[in-house]
């Protein structure tokens, strides 16, 4: 079982390929989209993984964070995030409560920053149909784009106050409420136990 | 059910070599490199795709931390993406690279990368390939020297739905 998991999760063994499953994908097309939203999420699987690559139509020429939110609970209270980010030679600690969502899952170029350069992520989120335990999740994000304005890479964690209920729906939200734009992608994998 | 974490490939240093290369990347969504490896000297490690040793069109910013300082830096317009540094004799590293959408041929291509030279720090990179071209290959190689007898490199195919 440690194996299984640890080997999806981190890739440091042989993964039991019949644990992962894909779930769902959301590929944006023309004209983008304002979120990304998994919804009917099975029940059935221990973890979940999303592995996504986006940029943000907000205008600007660095990258802003995206969020998630579970349920579609908009309660900022409800949620809190940490990450620590490199970015250029700056390194930072960073918290975040102040949003309807889990802050800091990715960091997305945005609209003039170097053309065709996208943010990746892969976000763990952990024992999500418990309904007797906060839901946390990791991530792994960054944006590069050979310059000093997107440069950034993240290891991040978060939290839903919510023990009782299980996710079973996933929504990803750009900031100052922009839009995905197209060749964004969101897989959806479930990982058994 | 399709399988959707498929190992592609795995290659054992049975000598020192100055390079790895994995031509066969099949049809996923994703790519996971994972090796386990050790250098002829304390280097970076590096990362071409398809073979393009151009100047210029390779980018990293890295995050790391050495024991008690975290640091940042960063590396623009390279014929490589830096991965990790990679140690030598008994120092092994262990070295973890996601290539997302490494097959669309609309977007530059973007890499997630955690490295642990453990005797001496932990770090995490992203790096940026500046081509919309399809990768069909990957050659991972020492700065200088070469990887040593015993390295391992496995490459894993991620498909989504």
């Amino acid at each position: 079982m440690f194996n299984v998991i640890s080997g999806i999760l981190d890739s440091g063994v042989a993964p039991d390929v019949g644990a992962y499953e894909a779930i769902a994908t959301i590929t944006v097309g023309v004209g983008g989209v304002a979120t990304a939203d998994f919804t009917s999420i099975p029940s059935t699987y221990k973890h979940l993984q999303i592995r996504a690559m986006g940029r943000s139509g907000e205008a600007g020429s660095s990258t802003n964070a995206i969020y998630m939110r579970f349920n579609n609970d908009t309660t900022s209270s409800n949620y809190y995030a940490h990450r620590l980010l490199g970015e250029n030679t700056g390194v930072y600690a960073q918290s975040s409560q102040a949003i309807s969502g889990m802050d800091f899952i990715g960091q997305w170029p945005l609209a003039s920053s170097t053309a065709s350069a996208f943010g990746v992520a892969i976000i763990d989120i952990l024992d999500y149909a418990s309904t007797s335990k906060n839901k946390t999740i990791r991530s792994l994000n960054g944006a590069e784009g050979n310059n000093t304005s997107v440069c950034d890479i993240s290891l991040s964690s978060g939290v839903w106050f919510n023990s009782s209920t299980a996710v079973n729906r996933i929504t990803l939200v750009p900031f100052n409420g922009s839009s995905f734009s197209q060749y964004s992608t969101f897989a959806l994998y479930g990982i058994k136990g | 059910m399709a399988s959707t974490y498929v190992p592609i490939a795995t290659t054992t240093l049975g000598s020192s070599a100055a390079s790895v290369t994995f031509n066969s990347l099949g049809s996923y969504t994703d790519i996971k490199v994972v090796y386990s490896a050790t250098a002829s000297s304390l280097v970076n490690s590096r990362l071409q795709f398809n073979g393009d040793s151009s100047s210029g069109f390779y980018s990293t910013q890295v995050l790391y931390g050495t024991g008690s300082t975290a640091a940042a830096t960063r590396q623009s317009n390279q014929n490589s993406i830096w991965v990790d540094n990679t140690d030598t004799g008994s120092n092994v590293n262990t070295t973890i690279i996601d290539v997302m959408n490494y097959s669309n041929t609309s977007t530059y291509k973007t890499c997630l990368i955690r490295g642990s030279a453990a005797s001496t720090q932990v770090d995490a990179h992203v790096g940026l390939w500046r081509n919309t071209n399809a990768i069909t290959s990957l050659t991972l190689f020492p700065s200088s020297g070469t990887y040593s007898t015993g390295s391992t490199f496995t490459v894993y195919g991620i498909k989504a739905a």
